[in-house]
């Protein structure tokens, strides 16, 4: 019991302690731009979770990013770096803007769950291309997601300006954006059924987050394909020596990643903004459930409370803003953050790194050491 | 005679291990001593102290009688010791000159141009002041292994080196190359050079050296006189049990055909023809050895019976099913176990614990799995009990795979692939880097699993091994198979002439040094 507890530590330490520093860098710049850091830090968390409606307001935000946070790391754990979570995330939203215009007939319960499954299925497709060019030709996936995101926003603005415009369906004036979502095809907001949730937007969708969360960890380290996802992404040589096939696993690991994106934009669209604007740039949650992907070690589990972080950095910055303090302040307090995780792990792995190699030149028998990283899930 | 190294009282402390514990060696002018010693003894920490790579946590070293504080290689190499590391430190496409002069270039006009013929006949005179024979002017990526291990040694003495420290010279040596490589170095000691052999192959101690020094855990067990001593008391000594250097065989009759491989063609990822048109059997109840020089086709030829090279032409049986460029998975459900050759890039995932690393290949069928689920309860029994079973020296099943020592790590994959029951064990080097322990393990389930009536191929570039396990044994030589013979007509000479592309009829007429 003791050792489990001590193994949790040692695993949670990394990002614990890069939260710390990030906000004691983040009060050093308050101080400098003239400010008391108290103030800054209780005005943060009054207007994140303060109150249930300003906690409600945290969840919305929390929700995108939780879902594009898993997208990242079932990625990395198959060793692929998915940056296209954008571009997947893009084509869910307007694949399920469609979806429930055209299928707008259908009862509730059956046209939300349809419209779902469709965002899933688009982002899969969009994030399986990637992974086929990646399995069978060996095209970098960084290189792919780049190019493929920005296919989805032009064709996702083309789109919003022909066969989705309101001008196109409903003969209106031309607008930037597509027709809005029908009533049937939204998801409840808290509010509907909790009054105490006053004004936030929080809206189920959260819950079909954190039950994505829950079955990707399953996923990963219950069943046949995690074991086989995460051993492609340790070692792809052993994998396929143990009879493996990778690229088969490359394609699902990206199917799934891109599916969690897709999941992530349906979301938002049913939950929260009901339509797709046309944009000049992609609308950065992918990149958001990168950093959410880190902090979190890429556990699924892990991804719940980095992406609670971020999502109380987002929307406290208000609140903070009002008491007159930059709100500029969380996106330093976020990427030092960052900057800790990416470099505690660099400091986790590269002493280890030295560690080996000094004791395969001195031949000192590595067995002895055993018992210090133990644990079953490995990150 | 004098004593040029002394090292008295030397200890090296690592976070969690004492690699060097109070050990005390000396090194007299004129002799060769080996270090002898299992993997992880200590025997390199030592010679890295000595050499400047590590500062010792206490102890003092003499050099010809006077306390020296030997701060890094560049000191050493000032006090006259060189050191020639078991992995090689040249540059492929330089020749042998440029890579002697590295890092300390003659040059003409100030600098501004190198003087390679003043180098040139420098090297060429050191190489025949010793008999290295080596041509200063051809290309390290031309020449031979051993040759290149002549080119270190030949770095070192141009370094001016008296005391010359060798790691693990004969690991990549064939029969006759270790053969010239002791006559070069008893003509080392004749003119006066000193020289520490660290090895744990305990024929080469006997052949080569004039005392042996063994250690053991970081210590020192004894020092003795290699006259005075035999090979079963070495290895006693070393591992500190006794060991059964060569493994009892009972007579078998071959049985069935197992593996059946015909005319098999390989292609590198550059498209060129490694493997040339192979053909043998494996029978049930057999150790069919292949033997050979390092880089001849084996990884090419034991890769494309497993299925994870491609194919180019030719048919792969086992147990009568054509598994010819069948995928992985195939494989081994055709009833065939793989200890790979890189161990830890192929054989396991390292970042990974035991218990995952156990049921590698069969993680998908009851009971471990079912219906895509996985049981990690029978996960973690299994786990336990092929520790028991196989002995593998681990707190428990959740400890990672890279925590363990490479023998243990080998005992992983072993435990693993018996676990299987497999018709055909494909074994590829499966004692590379063990020590005298670990391989008699090796040994000992190679052949269980030829007593229980199964197929073994076993490739392996240890003559001894070879000779020691196989019941008919194949040479392989630049991708074909020059010869097939029983073990019984084997003796390392007639491998090794075969193994350097030598033919046997004509070893009568010619003079089988070249």
């Amino acid at each position: 019991m003791k050792n489990k507890l001590k193994f949790t530590w040692d695993v949670l330490k990394l990002p614990v302690i890069a939260v710390i520093v990030g906000f004691i860098v983040g009060a050093v710049c308050i101080l400098i731009a003239g400010s008391n850091p108290a103030t800054a830090y209780a005005a943060l968390f009054r207007g994140s979770l303060g109150s249930i409606p300003s906690f409600g307001e945290t969840l919305y935000k929390v929700t995108p990013i939780l879902l594009t946070g898993l997208s990242a790391a079932i990625g990395f754990r198959c060793g692929l770096f998915n940056i296209g979570s954008e571009g997947q995330y893009v084509m869910a939203s307007i694949v399920t803007v469609a979806g429930a215009w055209y299928l707008q007939g259908l009862p509730s319960f059956i046209l939300v769950p349809l419209l779902l499954m469709l965002g899933i299925l688009s982002g899969g497709v969009w994030g399986g291309i990637a992974g086929i060019l990646k399995a069978n030709m060996g095209i970098n996936e960084v290189i792919s997601t780049i190019m493929l995101n920005w296919i989805a926003l032009y064709l996702s603005n083309y789109l919003v300006r022909t066969v989705l415009n309101p001008s196109t369906i409903l003969g209106d004036i031309s607008k930037g954006h597509t027709v809005i979502v029908p009533d049937a095809a939204r998801l409840t907001k808290f509010k509907e059924f909790i009054p105490a949730f006053g004004y936030s937007s929080a809206h189920t969708g959260i819950l079909i987050a954190l039950a994505a969360a829950v079955g990707m960890w399953f996923l990963l380290f219950k069943t046949t394909l995690g074991y086989e996802i995460r051993g492609v992404g340790l070692n792809p040589q052993a994998a396929e020596y143990g009879g493996i096939n990778n690229k088969k696993n490359t394609f699902l690991a990206m199917f799934i990643s891109g599916g969690l994106a897709g999941l992530a934009g349906s979301v938002q669209i049913l939950g929260l903004v009901y339509m797709v604007n046309q944009s000049t740039e992609l609308p950065g949650y992918g990149f958001t459930g990168l950093s959410v992907a880190l902090v979190g070690l890429s556990h699924p589990l892990g991804c719940i409370p980095a992406a609670l972080l971020f999502g109380i950095l987002d929307n406290g910055s208000r609140q903070m803003q009002l008491s007159g303090i930059p709100k500029e302040i969380t996106k330093i307090i976020s990427a030092v953050i960052l900057v800790f995780v990416a470099g505690s792990l660099l400091m986790k792995y590269v002493p280890e790194y030295f560690e080996k190699r000094k004791m395969k030149r001195s031949g000192v028998d590595g067995g002895k050491q055993a018992s210090a990283g133990a644990g079953k899930e490995g990150i | 005679m004098s004593k040029v190294v002394e090292m008295k009282n030397i200890t090296k402390v690592f976070p969690g291990t004492i690699a060097n514990d109070h050990v005390n060696f000396d090194l007299e002018k004129g002799e060769i001593h080996v270090l002898l010693g299992e993997n992880g003894a200590g025997k390199t920490t030592l010679m890295n102290i000595l050499y400047g790579l590590y500062q010792p946590t206490s102890g003092d070293i003499f050099i010809n009688g006077s306390k020296v504080n030997i701060k890094g290689p560049i000191s050493a190499i000032s006090l006259g010791i060189g050191m020639v590391h078991q992995h090689f430190m040249l540059v492929e496409n330089f020749t042998v000159t440029e890579n002697i002069v590295l890092g300390n270039e003659p040059s003409l006009l100030g600098g501004l141009k190198l003087d390679m013929n003043t180098a040139t006949q420098k090297v060429r005179q050191v190489s025949d002041e010793f008999g290295l024979e080596v041509d200063p002017d051809a290309f390290i990526e031309d020449i031979s292994v051993g040759l290149s291990q002549r080119v270190e040694i030949l770095k070192a003495l141009y370094k001016g080196a008296e005391v010359l420290i060798l790691d693990e010279p004969t690991a990549v040596l064939t029969p006759q190359e270790i053969e010239e490589l002791g006559a070069i170095l008893r003509k080392l000691t004749d003119e006066g050079k000193s020289i520490v052999l660290i090895t744990h192959k305990l024929k080469e101690v006997l052949s080569m050296s004039d005392r042996v020094t063994v250690i053991r855990r970081g210590k020192i067990v004894s020092t003795l006189n290699t006259q005075e001593t035999n090979a079963d008391e070495l290895a006693e000594l070393m591992v500190g049990r006794e060991v059964e250097l060569t493994s009892e065989k009972t007579d078998k009759k071959q049985g069935d055909v197992i593996l059946s491989v015909e005319n098999l063609v390989v292609k590198d990822h550059r498209k060129l023809d490694v493997v040339k048109g192979i053909s043998f059997e494996v029978h049930a109840g057999e150790i069919f050895a292949i033997a050979g020089v390092d880089g001849n086709g084996q990884k090419q030829l034991v890769e494309a019976l497993t299925g994870l090279t491609k194919v180019a032409s030719g048919k792969v049986k086992v147990s009568g099913q054509d598994i010819t460029g069948a995928k992985p998975r195939k494989v081994i459900e055709a009833g065939t176990g793989h200890i790979p050759e890189d161990r830890q890039k192929r054989g396991l995932i390292l970042q990974s614990t035991l218990a995952e690393n156990l049921i590698l290949g069969y993680h998908y069928i009851k009971p471990f799995a079912n219906r895509g689920i996985m049981n990690y309860k029978e996960i973690h029994k299994h786990g336990n009990t092929l520790i028991q079973e196989f002995d593998i020296r681990t707190p428990d099943e959740n400890v990672k795979a890279g925590s363990l020592s490479g023998g243990n790590q080998q005992k992983v994959i072993i435990a693993r692939e018996f676990y299987k029951d497999p018709q055909l064990l494909i074994a590829s080097q499966p004692t590379r880097g063990l020590d005298v322990g670990a391989i008699e393990f090796v040994h000992r389930r190679l052949l269980e699993q030829r007593e229980n009536n199964k197929a073994v191929l076993l490739v392996s570039l240890e003559l001894e091994e070879v000779m020691n396990l196989a019941d008919r044994i194949a040479v392989i030589y630049q991708g074909k198979i020059v010869g097939i013979m029983d073990a019984k007509d084997a003796s390392e000479r007639k491998l090794g002439i075969m193994m350097t592309g030598g033919s046997l009829e004509e070893e009568g007429v010619r003079n089988h040094e070249e």
